[in-house]
């Protein structure tokens, strides 16, 4: 039985013509297999860049509060062995409560929020564990097809260990009912690789009187043997 | 199914940067690796263009580079007898917001172990990320003026096909500049790699 590969059906392809903008960007010659070397399996080690103290309190960057539902999204960076990745940046961007980008192509006319910028960055401490405060995004139309409406989610860049490991990705909501009609979500064609983009809800990290918990584990490729010999002095 | 396979934890899926990466990702220059009064500071320039020939304005560039000793600032490169620069690390990002337009300031890598024993050319990890790619693209930027390492790279020496061979050849524009265009889809499509197990 010929079995398609992992990354086929849990990683999206290049083209997925229900997502337009794939159409005129996905390469359509072959990709070319890169043996594994030292310039991949290392990669940007950014610890000497320390983000600011309130980088990962999205909600505490102004001088006032951001309207909406303040969250916490919480988790632990592992690779695939279950190994906490440690000390990588990780970086967050998103919509306001209403929907909107602070960004000048964004002109869905809801209201921009003048206390929220929608980007938080931190590193994972030595359990690989990260931690945001932020203000639940709301959903918002785009042009891709007829009633097009992205379902909420937050963008996530992480780094890893190596090049290889880099991951951007995004993170989205429990039981959200958008899902069936998003083709960015739906290029995963793996119902259980989807559910590992969608956090869950925790009861846990929810403070009382005053934010909602989700958490949300990401697994990056893993540690690497050294793909070369010393060579010889 | 072997039971190393059972205990894998999956990888969590790619999705793209969408329009709006420069929120999070552009907050600070990262595009130049060294200062630009660096003696040996190069400079890489380039276009990232989607398949109607249009360039890609809410695009991101990304490189991942030796130290012009040829050894990765990076705890897995143990070689210590090869230098690092002082405060150069390797890492630059560069956002596509102006016209398309990427650049770089950087030093020029050395050559790096390559597998079974070959030698790697100098060059330069790239990944590519804009709305529309729903997960990065991966190619490399070797150099022109490094015509005979080139030739003894066994990256560069696995494609048959030398029209997408030359797209990973950054050609020298005079002094210390270098071009690079990256085109996504098309007649001159770049190589792109996918990274093996």
């Amino acid at each position: 039985m010929l079995v398609p590969q992992e990354d086929e059906i849990e990683q999206p392809p290049y083209l997925y013509p229900d997502y337009v903008g794939t159409r005129l960007r996905a390469p359509k010659e072959p990709l070319i297999i890169l043996p594994k070397t030292l310039s991949d399996v290392t990669g940007p080690v950014y610890g000497h860049h320390r983000p600011g103290e309130l980088d990962n309190d999205l909600t505490r960057q102004h001088e006032g509060e951001p309207q909406g539902q303040k969250i916490i999204v919480h988790g632990r960076v592992l690779d695939g062995d279950g190994r906490p990745v440690r000390n990588t940046l990780v970086e967050i961007w998103q919509a306001n409560a209403a929907g909107r980008y602070r960004h000048k192509v964004d002109q869905h006319p809801a209201p921009i929020d003048p206390n929220f910028s929608g980007a938080g960055r931190t590193l994972t401490d030595d359990d690989g564990y990260y931690r945001f405060v932020t203000i639940k995004p709301g959903a918002y139309p785009w042009q891709n097809h007829y009633n097009a409406w992205r379902p909420a989610h937050i963008h996530f860049s992480l780094f890893g260990r190596a090049f290889r490991s880099r991951l951007v990705t995004q993170m989205y909501f429990p039981g959200d009912p958008l899902f069936y009609q998003d083709p960015i979500f739906n290029s995963v064609r793996d119902e259980k690789a989807r559910e590992r983009m969608i956090s869950t809800f925790d009861l846990d990290a929810t403070i009382p009187e005053e934010a909602l918990g989700f958490r949300f584990d990401i697994v990056l490729e893993g540690r690497y043997a050294t793909p070369f010999e010393r060579p010889h002095a | 199914m072997t039971e190393e396979k059972v205990q894998k934890l999956r990888l969590t899926p790619s999705q793209t940067v969408g329009p709006y990466l420069s929120l999070g990702l552009l907050r600070e220059d990262w595009s130049e690796l060294v200062s630009p009064d660096h003696p040996q500071a190069i400079r890489i320039e380039g276009t990232l263009y989607d398949g109607a020939g249009d360039p890609v304005t809410d695009g991101l560039v990304e490189i991942w580079q030796a130290a012009p000793s040829g050894r990765y600032d990076h705890p897995t490169d143990d070689r210590e007898d090869l230098p690092l620069e002082e405060g150069f690390h390797g890492f630059g990002r560069s956002g596509t917001v102006d016209g398309g337009r990427f650049s770089f300031v950087t030093l020029k890598p050395g050559p790096v172990p390559g597998p079974e024993g070959t030698t790697q050319a100098p060059h330069i990890m790239v990944a590519v990320f804009a709305r529309g790619l729903l997960k990065q693209l991966i190619t490399r930027i070797y150099f022109e003026d490094e015509a005979e390492a080139n030739a003894g790279d066994p990256v560069l020496r696995s494609i048959a096909d030398e029209r997408m061979r030359n797209t990973l050849i950054a050609h020298r524009e005079g002094g210390n500049l270098y071009r690079f265009d990256i085109r996504l889809q098309g007649e001159g499509q770049t190589a792109f790699f996918k990274l093996s197990e």
